[in-house]
């Protein structure tokens, strides 16, 4: 039996005048991609104790490592910021990197069962698949970013609460989160076992997150590392939140830029993985 | 016309040929099972059917799509059920439903009884709000059946959809396909290594054999065209491959029983 639902919407679909196919298809991808999105977040519901697992290592650079280091005034700051407040957005955007890089095994397990494989042959595109992971992945960055506030408004720093800049901060999360998630699947895309990833997501992140500006600025650093603090996306996250989540904080590269760079690299490394996403089940 | 067919369908790994210019055609409401022992090629062409590998040579068509041309078309088109275990342990029931749905495009105002349908067809309404974590290897597989047939597809490609269950749980399983080709006239294409099954199931069979067919047709047929109408298909096989089929020792087969297993757990 061919279904006729199905069978009238490609009809409609086929029949439709070429703008409303395309907005058809827009919705269509949307759509797609906000259930895989849901089903992570229904996932989260039935088991938030991750999330509070998830929440203690950015805590413990806050209270600790911040602590300390305000105290020793070891690391200046390249301005007046105190530097428990440049920190804080450095951690929040360390933490959101964190959740992204672990995306990886969160889809070789998938790989490992028989889900991708379900998933790539639903009609989806690929791109919507990738997109809607990369969406779970801010998700789960947000909730990181109401951990992080909470102790950091603790913790006495000067958090800048105005409507426009928490959503500012909120969307600098979600394109975070979309970068190093989706960077993330490529390389479980490329390695596809669970040992190797780990491996190298192990190899990946300290020097994503060392050669940034989350815990010192870039001025101190020798040239070679600022070249690659440069091509590194986690610096312009951190420039971005720095701005917006601290009271008196300043963008080095300026806000247009720092999303402007953000936005990018997520839409290149989606349309890579969205093309290399098919490997997973070969 | 036929709605699955192959053309000299070939897929190599390497040096290795692990499906060796395979024709078949699919008629329409057929129930066809590629029937072969383990590293027969079967899953590897299953996953070609399904447009998750590419053939090195030759072609296909499901519903009347190109795979390699028209793999969109090709998807909206088909239900699958891979080997592996393929819904997702930390969801429940209903919400692994839900998200299928969803990710298929089933119209919002048929979501609901939609999914009630499934989960009726496949005896699952009471434990639809349980995390799937909790069910039986046969919960599961129901399951799987429910989603696959949840957007209701032409065809429906079952990876041997009883492998690891136990006798009373196959036959369940068994009893929903027959339905799923009765009620809902799907063409269900599965792959085994059941005797029993093809048997049981089958309109036609395909034997297969180190990625070649070297069978095909009823399994009565089969029987008859080695003199022996009251054969096994066992014997049946043993014929037209030269060797036995063994079933359930390898490596792969107990390690994929055990997770099954695991998973249960
Ligand atoms: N990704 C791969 N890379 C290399 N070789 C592969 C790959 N997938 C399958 N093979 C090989 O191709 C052959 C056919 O494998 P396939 O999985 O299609 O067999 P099967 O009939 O489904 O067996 P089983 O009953 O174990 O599921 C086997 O020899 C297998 O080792
Ligand atoms: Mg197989």
């Amino acid at each position: 039996m061919k279904s006729p639902e199905l069978d009238a919407l490609s009809r409609a679909a086929d029949e439709a005048p070429p703008a409303l196919r395309q907005q058809n298809r827009a919705a269509a991808f949307l759509r797609q991609c906000l259930a895989l999105t849901e089903m992570e977040m229904r996932k989260l519901r039935h088991d938030p104790t991750e999330l509070a697992t998830r929440a203690l290592q950015p805590m413990l650079w806050l209270a600790v490592f911040g602590e300390v280091f305000s105290r020793v005034r070891a690391i200046p700051t390249g301005s007046s910021m105190r530097y428990l407040d440049f920190l804080a957005p450095g951690v929040l955007a360390q933490s959101v990197l964190f959740i992204g890089i672990f995306y990886g095994i969160a889809v070789i397990w998938e790989r490992d069962l028989g889900i991708v494989h379900k998933l790539l042959v639903s009609p989806a595109p690929r791109v919507a698949l990738v997109f809607g992971k990369a969406l779970s992945g801010g998700v789960r960055g947000l909730s990181q970013g109401v951990a992080v506030y909470a102790l950091a408004w603790l913790l006495g720093v000067a958090i800048n609460w105005r409507a426009g800049m928490l959503a500012g901060v909120a969307l600098a999360i979600l394109l975070g989160a979309a970068t190093f998630s989706t960077l993330s699947l490529i390389i479980a895309c490329i390695v596809r076992t669970r040992e190797r990833f780990m491996g190298i997501g192990q190899v990946l992140t300290m020097p994503l997150f060392f050669a940034s500006n989350a815990i010192y600025p870039i001025a101190i650093m020798p040239g070679w590392l600022k070249v690659i603090a440069w091509l590194n996306p986690l610096t312009y996250e951190v420039d971005a939140m720095r701005a917006m989540m601290i009271r008196g904080g300043k963008t080095i590269f300026g806000l247009g830029m720092d999303f402007a760079i953000l936005a990018l690299s997520v839409l290149v490394l989606a349309g890579l993985a969205g093309k290399l996403y098919p490997n997973l089940a070969k | 016309m036929n709605i699955l067919e192959t053309q000299a369908l070939t897929r190599r790994y390497g040096d290795l040929t692990a499906v060796d210019g395979v024709n078949l055609s699919v008629a329409a409401g057929e129930i066809f099972g590629l029937l072969g022992p383990n590293g027969a090629g079967k899953t590897t062409v299953i996953k070609m059917l399904t447009t998750l590998l590419p053939p090195t040579s030759g072609r296909a068509t499901v519903a009347g799509f190109d795979v390699q041309r028209q793999p969109a078309r090709v998807r909206e088109a088909i239900g699958y059920v891979p080997q592996l275990v393929s819904v997702d342990g930390t969801l429940t029931g209903y919400e692994n439903l839900l998200i299928f749905a969803k990710l298929y495009g089933v119209p919002r105002s048929e979501r609901e009884s939609r999914i009630a349908a499934a989960l009726e067809f496949v005896g699952l309404e009471d434990a639809a709000e349980r995390m799937v974590r909790g069910y039986s290897g046969g919960m599961m597989r129901r399951l799987e059946i429910a989603l696959a047939m949840l957007h209701r597809p032409q065809v429906l490609f079952l990876d041997e959809p009883t492998v690891g269950l136990d006798p009373l749980a196959r036959q369940t399983v068994w009893q929903h396909v027959k339905s799923l080709a009765g009620e809902f006239q799907m063409t269900v294409f599965l792959t085994t290594h059941f005797m029993e099954e093809a048997d049981h199931l089958c309109g036609r069979v395909a034997i297969m054999n180190l990625g070649r067919v070297s069978a095909l047709g009823r399994p009565q047929d089969l029987k008859a065209s080695i003199g022996k109408p009251e054969a096994t298909l066992d014997e049946v096989f043993a014929h037209f491959t030269g060797h036995e089929l063994e079933s359930g020792g390898d490596f792969r087969e107990i390690s994929r029983t055990r997770r099954s297993i695991a998973r249960r757990g």
